[in-house]
């Protein structure tokens, strides 16, 4: 609307260039009364630097950031820069993929590395993009906050002289005096929540202003977010743990099996709470196309907030979370942990508990390794380790099947294969140990009659005999189950939420609300009889606009009643007779 | 536990019926609509032609008088003329009345336009109740698997289009693309993507997927519609422009876009559409978060599904800042709607076929 050019191929062929004069003419009038009906930028993006020097250019580049056009082509970069993260694997969701990818394409992984697309929304062009736009959003809000402020202190701007050059306008006559009509005109539209005042021959009114209220929210809450996304990062922990039923967890550090955090976070902001995992129930679909498919998982676990707060009982299932003292404890796998116990050849008991086996499949065939450390001395008297290569099956095929991998994964016939070896686990050779993996290095096999590993199959209650007197493995008819959490604590969360409500209300604002002005101009014609003008302007175009002012002026006439039609006199200031185009606005 | 856990195997059975009887009706319909275009084809408007080579100072429109009821005080009401109310098109947009619809004010083809939205409206409710059979064999939320979001999805493009009628909009113009793309849409329901009724795994058991799915599939279902619209608003506005630099638009594009609404019309229409779903498009990717963060541990994680939504998200807003900058308007702004919406397609066809991510839901 503040377009003060004529489109060419609208122009007329006949009368061109009247009309043209005439357009700009209105355009320029119309420029003011429209002025301020919103506080975006105007886009004069054309002219080159003013002033000289460094200061010129530095205030030339900041127009440039901070105009409409700029941000339309930083929201466009955007939304193409985060297209690659999609597509190529990310080393913060799936690092196994990553390192999959990498050994697929050993010509382009390079390339792709230096360019940061492994971490795409964490390299220095992904940041520099939505750095730029929020610069620019700051730069952008600043200024038409100001503004705004401004035009609520301020009031409507006067009629333009040509009212019939509005997009909406009607007239009548009517007996009352101009004075009158003026004030009936005020109070109606204050009554209808115009902010309205009196200027000259004219009633100057306007509505609407949440539309531009709202836009200002929405934009700051966009900045709210992301600053609450930062904080987040900066300030998050989160970690995993595995669990075996009836075990505990209390949130120290050391007490993690894996810790990650944001780069301002310190250990004593971990919030202090235990719990110990009770039971855990799963359920598994036993028929039709999805059989074996989870249907429930339940993690029933007892808590404690504090150092020592009274116990609590709660299930964790996979969308409930246990939200203790702003940390948040998430169910995110499950498993099984077969017991079993280790004899030296003396029959001493070396080793007696529930191991956590890794599943390898959706029907959680799993596998892992039992080790023994210490107490265990072989058939000579002589310090040993032991450890054994494990893999259990919930629901085992049978002999006959031809496959060793479970068919389901409820423990409907769990059998539990253990390779076994003797040596040194390789526990103080300094580097980290993977629990669930046996480093066979150093490891001698124990061997069977054929002189391969010694290997077993057992059954719930069936034991492997070691050779030559040196003990043995019993897999117990107790089996466990496992469950892993991972516990987090991010703050900003709130913020975020906050924002993004604040975000959806102010869009809606914004773009359900028009803001408007109508003007109500009332003055003595030449025969001494009153003429009422009313016409209305929007932000855009609406079908709206003429219904409403239509309304308002049904609402005037019975304070300005109309007046008989003159006698047919030559319009001074009147558009030509309407052209007859039915259906125009629907 | 959860309870009632076995399928309904009856219902899933009638529910299949139901899908195949819709579409059977939804080609009925089809057939109609081509008919009420083909019919429409005899009458010769071409008020567009007129109206841009005519004065443009004399292009005001005309909303006409309307008379108003008002409640009298002493009960009883009083007739009261509404005053004329002059409008007038800023500049930058041509004054061209709409054109009269595919009947072309052929009174046989509007008989079959009537006929065809009839059968509109009967296959809405036929598939409507396919996909409440679908919900009640299986006791939840019908959003599973893909087979069930196109039914749900195609379903609620019709029902939006069919509340538009209702509510007296000028919009029969959607019919014939809104149907042609619905049996599609179920076409390829039915054959790919079709998955046998059953439950859902646990991450799925949580009252957000009603709130954030349906609202997906709603937003989905109105940015479509206003791509149908955007789509026939670039051919209208180059038909337009054409007669307003005096040329000659074949006579199958004469005939077909004559009878469409004015660009201008189709412009404002998509606007609003995309306008009105886009705080929802907010709100619905928000809704994942919030569930993504109690499912999954993390609110935002960059999963492909996650972001393509956001792609989706930046380039409606794209859209929305096009209008509101002076350069953008008109077709730069149109294209970037449909690129947008072809973000959305993206999202839901491509994500789910094409790239692996935590959205595996989709059973295809
Ligand atoms: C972070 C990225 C941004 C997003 C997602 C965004 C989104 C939006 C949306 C959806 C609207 C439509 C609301 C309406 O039409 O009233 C809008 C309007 C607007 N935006 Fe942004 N915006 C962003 C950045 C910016 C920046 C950097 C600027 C300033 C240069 C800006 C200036 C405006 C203005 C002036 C309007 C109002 C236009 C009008 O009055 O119709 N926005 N924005």
């Amino acid at each position: 609307m503040s377009k003060t050019e004529a489109a060419p191929e609208e122009a007329p062929r006949t009368a061109a260039e009247r009309g043209r004069a005439e357009r700009a003419a209105d355009e320029r009038e119309l420029g003011a009364a429209g002025s301020q009906l919103s506080t975006a930028p105007a886009e004069d993006l054309s002219n080159g630097p003013v002033g000289i020097g460094v200061l010129g250019w530095a205030r030339w580049f900041w127009r440039q950031l901070t105009s409409m056009r700029v941000a339309l082509v930083l929201l466009l970069l955007l939304s193409l820069g985060s297209i690659p993260g999609s597509l190529i694997p990310q080393t913060n969701v799936d690092e196994l993929k990553v390192a999959d990818f990498q050994k697929r394409h050993d010509t382009i992984s390079p390339i792709y590395e230096k360019l940061g697309m492994f971490h795409v929304y964490s390299s220095v062009w992904f940041s520099a993009i939505y750095i730029l736009l929020f610069v620019s959003l700051i730069g952008c809000i600043v200024p038409r906050t100001w503004q705004f402020v401004g035009q609520l202190r301020g009031r409507p701007p006067g009629a333009p002289r040509m009212l019939t050059r509005l997009p909406a306008y009607t007239t009548w006559r009517t007996e009352a005096d101009p004075e009158q009509v003026r004030e009936a005109a005020a109070a109606m539209l204050k009554k209808r929540r115009f902010r309205t005042h009196i200027v000259g021959d004219a009633v100057a009114a306007e509505k609407g202003y949440l539309r531009e209220a709202g836009n200002l929210i929405f934009h700051v809450s966009l900045i709210l977010i992301l600053v609450a996304f930062a904080v987040g990062q900066l300030f998050k922990s989160e970690g995993g743990k595995l669990i075996v039923q009836g075990d505990g967890f209390s949130n120290t550090l050391t007490q993690y099996d894996d810790f990650k955090s944001g780069s301002l976070f310190k250990t004593d902001d971990l919030a202090p709470f235990s719990f110990t995992l009770d039971r855990f129930d799963a359920t598994y679909e036993r028929s039709g196309p999805n059989l074996g498919t989870a249907r429930e998982f339940v993690a029933h676990v007892t808590y404690s907030e504090g150092a020592d707060g009274k116990p609590q009982k709660k299930a964790i299932e996979v969308n409930k979370p246990l939200v203790v003292d702003g940390s948040k404890v998430y169910l995110l796998a499950h498993g099984y942990a077969p017991t079993v116990t280790v004899k030296d050849g003396r029959g001493k008991v070396v080793f007696h508990g529930a191991v956590p086996l890794l599943p390898i499949d959706n029907n959680i065939s799993s596998s892992g390794a039992i080790k023994v450390y210490d107490g265990y001395t072989d058939a000579k008297g002589k310090w040993d380790q032991l450890g054994f290569a494990a893999f259990f099956v919930p629901t085992y095929g049978g002999k006959g099947n031809g496959t060793m991998f479970s068919q389901f994964p409820a423990l409907d016939f769990p059998v539990l294969n253990v390779g076994a070896y003797h040596g040194s686990l390789g526990v103080n050779s300094g580097l980290p140990q993977n629990v669930y993996q046996l480093d066979t290095d150093k490891m001698k096999p124990f061997k069977d009659d054929q002189g391969k590993v010694l290997k077993k199959t057992l059954l719930p209650g069936e034991t492997l005999t070691l050779p030559e007197g040196a003990g043995s493995i019993t897999f117990d008819k107790d089996i466990k189950q496992w469950a892993s959490f991972q516990i987090s604590q991010q703050p900003g969360n709130n913020l975020a939420l906050t924002g993004s409500v604040l975000a959806i209300a102010g869009l809606a604002g914004s773009l359900f609300i028009q803001r408007r002005r109508v003007w109500v101009r009332a003055v003595t014609g030449k025969d001494g009889v009153t003429v009422v003008e009313m016409a209305g302007l929007g932000r855009s175009e609406s079908a709206k606009l003429p219904e409403e002012l239509a309304d308002l002026a049904v609402t005037l006439i019975p304070e300005a009643p109309t007046a008989p039609d003159p006698a047919p006199e030559p319009a001074k200031d009147q558009v030509a007779e309407p052209a007859e185009a039915e259906g125009a606005e629907k | 536990m959860i309870l009632a856990a076995t399928t309904n195997e009856s219902l899933a059975h009638t529910s299949n019926y139901l899908i195949y009887s819709a579409m059977a009706v939804y080609l009925l319909a089809f057939f109609a609509h081509m008919a009420e275009w083909i019919l429409g084809s005899r009458s010769k408007v071409a008020r567009t032609a007129a109206a841009l080579t005519a004065d443009a100072s004399s292009s005001a429109a005309d909303s006409g008088t309307v008379k108003v009821q008002v409640a009298k005080k002493g009960g009883g009401t009083a007739v009261l003329e509404r005053p004329k109310v002059v409008t007038r098109s800023s500049s930058g947009n041509r004054d061209v009345p709409d054109g009269p619809g595919a009947a072309g004010g052929d009174v046989k083809g509007d008989l079959y336009g009537r006929i065809a939205v009839s059968f509109t409206v009967l296959a809405f409710l036929v598939e409507f109740s396919g996909v409440l059979t679908r919900a009640l064999s299986v006791q939840r939320a019908p959003w599973g698997n893909m087979y069930e979001f196109n039914l749900t999805f195609s379903t609620v493009a019709v029902g939006v289009y069919v509340t538009l009628l209702a509510l007296k909009k000028n919009v029969r113009w959607l019919g014939l693309p809104l149907v042609t793309s619905v049996l599609l849409d179920l076409g390829l329901a039915v054959t790919v993507l079709y998955t046998a009724s059953d439950q859902l795994v646990p991450a799925l058991h949580s009252y957000w997927l009603w709130i954030h799915v349906s609202t997906a599939i709603f937003c989905g279902a109105v940015f479509y519609v206003g791509a149908v619209a955007t789509i026939l608003y670039l051919f209208r506005d180059r038909y337009e422009a054409k007669l307003a630099e005096g040329g000659k638009p074949g006579n199958f594009a004469t005939s077909v876009l004559e009878r469409l609404p004015a660009a201008a019309s189709l412009d404002k229409f998509a606007y609003r559409v995309n306008a009105a779903v886009f705080p929802l498009w907010t709100f619905t990717i928000i809704a994942g978060a919030i569930w993504a963060g109690d499912a999954w541990g993390r609110y935002w994680g960059w999963d492909p599904k996650e972001v393509w939504s956001f792609i989706t998200w930046v380039a409606y807003a794209c859209y929305l800042h096009a209008r509101a900058t002076a350069g953008w308007k008109g077709r730069k702004a149109a294209t970037l709607a449909l690129l947008a919406f072809g973000c959305w397609l993206f999202n839901y066809y491509g994500v789910n076929i094409f790239v692996n991510g935590k959205h595996s839901y989709a059973g295809v």
